[in-house]
């Protein structure tokens, strides 16, 4: 008894439960590296990391969602909408690439502020407000663009996904610096702290006196706008923005946060293990395409990973009971 | 009633829990048609005991018979196959369902195809009810009826599975007086029909009326059984406490200050009608009466956690609108739930983190939350209100009832209440952790603070109060000073009509 109970202490304030992750990290890369030889190179781990962004910096925002014992369906459909909307703004209008980026990062964390809404006001359970948000961004998009993609855009705008700071990919020190603040959110203020209450123990948080409406709000903005971030680096990087961007996004950043410890059933979980997750999918991704193993299988082994992670979890936390 | 069959024997029923011995060598026995009740305080083991009769719990050391065969409960699947059948506190039905489906649930008459059926069910149900003399419609849903008819449909089920006996966990708790006697009548058509009965109670009152035989526990262990004609009741009450009343209750009477709350005219629906009353510094004030009494409503108004049609409460003279639980934190109201775990604490944060919650900006350097300081907040309260717990960093899911209860209350200090809400302060606790609330209790009136504690234990808000505020149907009904209080006096109150 004594003893499962200083194993559980320490999970939450050091590294107990990304601890599993991580290794299952290391082992993966020293699998990878003994198998092929492309594997660790810098080019290469650059590149894991370039492809793991993307879905790394919405799993940042995301882990607060899930923590506070919700869900954001519409990911993938708001980073669509806000990647064309800006592109517009850029190609259609030609506006300023600034302004329009901003413009386009500020729709995203709007639209997150209405699934906030959905959610705190009316309310509605979270699967289901951003379910519809999912069908009506990924709809907008596709009514503006009119299914046709909007490219070629000027080069500074293409820095955000192909650009180079030394040997490090731009979208990875995006991440680096996302990461940063979202740690500290989590550990050290109000929205991380309410987030775990909240996600807890939702009745207490309100007994509490806790403003829970504003801070559901304030995850699910920060969410849109991480996604609509991440529309910017997609769209920067393909150099085009398209209303079929980021099609099943959603599941790949949940299965993110997932990997990385975090419980669905919220109150608990970390954003290091979000990152950890999305470089599993990317190592994963990456690792199966050196060795040549086809796109079909690809998608079977990422769902046994899932599988995998989410039943060790269940199992680790059943023994310590 | 003649020396019958035996139908039930357990001796030396031993159970242990990590440092909580909560059975110790206890022998119970039961006849066919006998009415067997058994007496004692919360924590005195009643429930681990039919726990264990319900194949919930398996049995560390001792013996069961049933029928003079020796039988090894299994599960609670088990059982019921065996003819034992619990109802508890809280129902086990299905709201959504109807009488008859929740009859019948996992053993449904199936028709041809292996579809259920229908009329076979309600059929099988009118049968049932109609043994018991029940006037219920099969295909009325659960969730429609009162608390006593649901209770009914659990006594229907048991008897629909052929249950020979019937555990039934605090039947009276949630009923009124002529539910009561309903109930009581039931209970004899099943003795009626050989079904033995064990009635779990701590309401010492209603035993005569029911009950053939009584054993008392307390502390885990088996005090006493009597035939229920043969004992006086007010010998049965030191037996069951095993201290003195003053020991139980620890009462010291601060002095009373000026007004820190009055409510004027409250009105919600027709759940709370015309409440008024005032609360002074250093005062208990107990709030008794039945469940439903709408004693719950009026505190969640308080606090701001549920609306109310028209009223007046001021804080301190000061008319206020306390519209939401923050409000009431910002205006020095804070409320301990009874349900701790469901209401009260957060399992997954650390004690240090449970109290700072609700006035965290106590904490916070800018927009960071200072740990360092946060820690020491914490320390400050484990000392202060004695905190079992390893390290401040300790998770509160792995503390005691008792200790967690403290979490809970440290957390209010911290935010500086000036009027703190128990709701049921001491349930789930045991007896040495009880006068620790008590002594709490105490030290927050003698600190000024005005309290208000609702409790469904009358020698608790007997014990406890300086003056006492009975509610019946959502109206006040009473109100005695703690020298006149009696439970006969409160309970008339609390169930007239």
């Amino acid at each position: 008894m004594q003893g499962s109970v200083t194993v559980r202490q320490r999970a939450r304030f050091s590294l107990g439960k990304e601890l599993g992750a991580f290794s299952g990290l290391l082992i993966l890369c020293v699998i990878l590296t003994l198998s092929s030889p492309y594997f660790l190179s810098v080019t290469n781990i650059m590149n894991v990391l370039r492809q793991s962004s993307l879905i790394a910096i919405v799993a940042a925002g995301m882990t607060f969602v899930i923590i506070t014992g919700g869900i954001d369906l519409s990911v993938g459909s708001v980073l669509s909408l806000a990647s064309c909307l800006a592109a517009g703004m850029m190609i259609n209008l030609g506006w300023n690439i600034w302004v329009s980026v901003f413009i386009g990062l500020a729709i995203g964390g709007l639209m997150g502020f209405i699934n906030g809404l959905l959610i705190t006001q009316i309310p509605l359970p979270p699967f289901i407000a951003t379910l519809g948000m999912m069908g009506v961004a990924r709809g907008l998009a596709f009514v503006y663009t009119g299914g046709a993609p909007i490219y070629s855009f000027h080069e500074h705008f293409r820095f955000l996904g192909n650009g180079m700071v030394g040997p490090v990919p731009f979208p990875v020190i995006l991440m680096a610096v996302v990461y940063f603040v979202a740690h500290i959110l989590l550990t050290k203020t109000k929205v991380g702290r309410f987030s775990y209450a909240i996600g807890g123990n939702e009745e207490a948080a309100v007994l509490s006196g806790i403003p829970i409406a504003r801070y559901k709000g304030i995850v699910y903005t920060v969410t849109g706008f991480l996604s609509a971030m991440a529309g910017m680096v997609l769209a920067a990087r393909l150099d085009a923005a398209t209303s079929v961007a980021g099609d099943g996004f959603e599941l790949d950043v949940i299965a993110a946060v997932v990997i990385g410890g975090t419980s669905l059933s919220g109150g608990e979980g970390k954003v290091i293990g979000s990152l950890i997750g999305a470089l599993i999918m990317g190592v994963v991704r990456n690792g199966l395409n050196l060795l040549l193993v086809s796109s079909h299988w690809q998608r079977v082994i990422l769902g046994l990973i899932i599988l995998a992670a989410v039943a060790m979890d269940v199992l680790r936390k059943n023994r310590s009971k | 009633m003649a020396e019958g069959e035996l139908v039930l024997r357990m001796q030396g029923i031993t159970k242990r829990f990590p440092g909580v011995l909560a059975l110790d060598a206890v022998d119970f026995e039961l006849q066919k048609g006998e009415v067997h009740a058994i007496l004692g305080e919360n924590g005195a083991g009643k429930s681990t005991l039919i726990k264990i009769l319900s194949g919930a719990y398996t049995l560390d050391e001792g013996q069961i018979w049933l029928h003079g065969e020796p039988i090894y409960i299994l599960n609670p699947k088990h059982a019921l196959e065996l003819g034992i059948s619990v109802i508890y506190q809280d129902f086990n039905l299905v709201p959504t369902l109807t009488v008859g489906e929740n009859i019948f649930l996992g053993r449904e008459p199936m028709a041809l195809a292996n579809l259920i059926d229908r009329k076979r069910t309600t059929s099988a149900c009118r049968t049932v009810l109609a043994e018991l003399n029940i006037n219920l419609d099969p295909e009325m849903r659960v969730d429609e009826l009162g608390v006593a008819m649901q209770q009914m449909v659990e006594v229907a089920k048991a008897l629909s599975m052929d249950a020979e006996i019937i555990i039934m966990d605090e039947p009276t708790a949630a009923l009124g007086e002529n539910e009561i006697t309903e109930l009581f009548s039931t209970i004899r058509r099943l003795k009626e029909k050989g079904v033995s009965i064990i009635y779990i109670s701590h309401r010492l009152q209603e035993l005569p009326a029911i009950a053939d035989r009584v054993t008392i526990l307390r502390d885990g262990r088996k005090i006493a059984t009597h035939r229920m004609e043969e004992v006086e009741l007010n010998s049965l009450i030191p037996l069951m406490v095993g201290r003195t009343l003053s020991e139980q209750f620890p009462k010291i009477p601060a002095s009373i200050g000026s007004e820190v709350l009055r409510v004027e005219g409250l009105n919600w629906k027709d759940r709370l009608v015309d409440i008024s009353f005032s609360l002074y510094q250093g005062e208990v004030l107990g709030f008794a009466g039945l469940v439903g009494s709408g004693r719950t409503e009026l505190m969640r108004c308080l606090f701001g956690a549920q609306e109310y049609d028209r009223g007046k409460i001021y804080l301190g003279k000061i008319p206020v609108r306390i519209r939401s639980p923050q409000d009431a934190v910002r205006l020095g109201v804070g409320f301990i739930t009874e349900d701790r775990k469901k209401q009260g604490l957060f399992l997954g944060l650390s004690v240090a983190e449970n109290i700072t919650v609700t006035d965290i900006g106590q904490v916070m350097n800018g927009i960071f939350i200072d740990h360092q300081q946060e820690k020491a907040v914490g320390t400050g309260y484990v000392e202060s209100l004695r905190i079992k717990t390893p390290t401040i960093e300790h998770l509160v899911r792995y503390l005691s009832g008792g200790n967690q209860q403290k979490v809970a209350l440290a957390k209010w200090l911290f935010a500086e209440a000036r009027i703190l809400i128990f709701d049921e302060p001491t349930r789930g606790i045991d007896v040495g952790a009880k006068v620790e609330v008590y002594n709490l209790i105490n030290q927050l009136a003698q600190n000024g603070v005005g309290i208000i504690m609702v409790s469904s234990e009358l020698p608790e808000i007997i014990g406890m109060s300086d003056r006492i505020l009975v509610m019946n149907r959502g109206r006040l009904t009473g109100e005695f000073l703690r020298e006149e209080a009696t439970q006969a006096k409160i309970m008339e109150c609390a169930t007239k009509e």
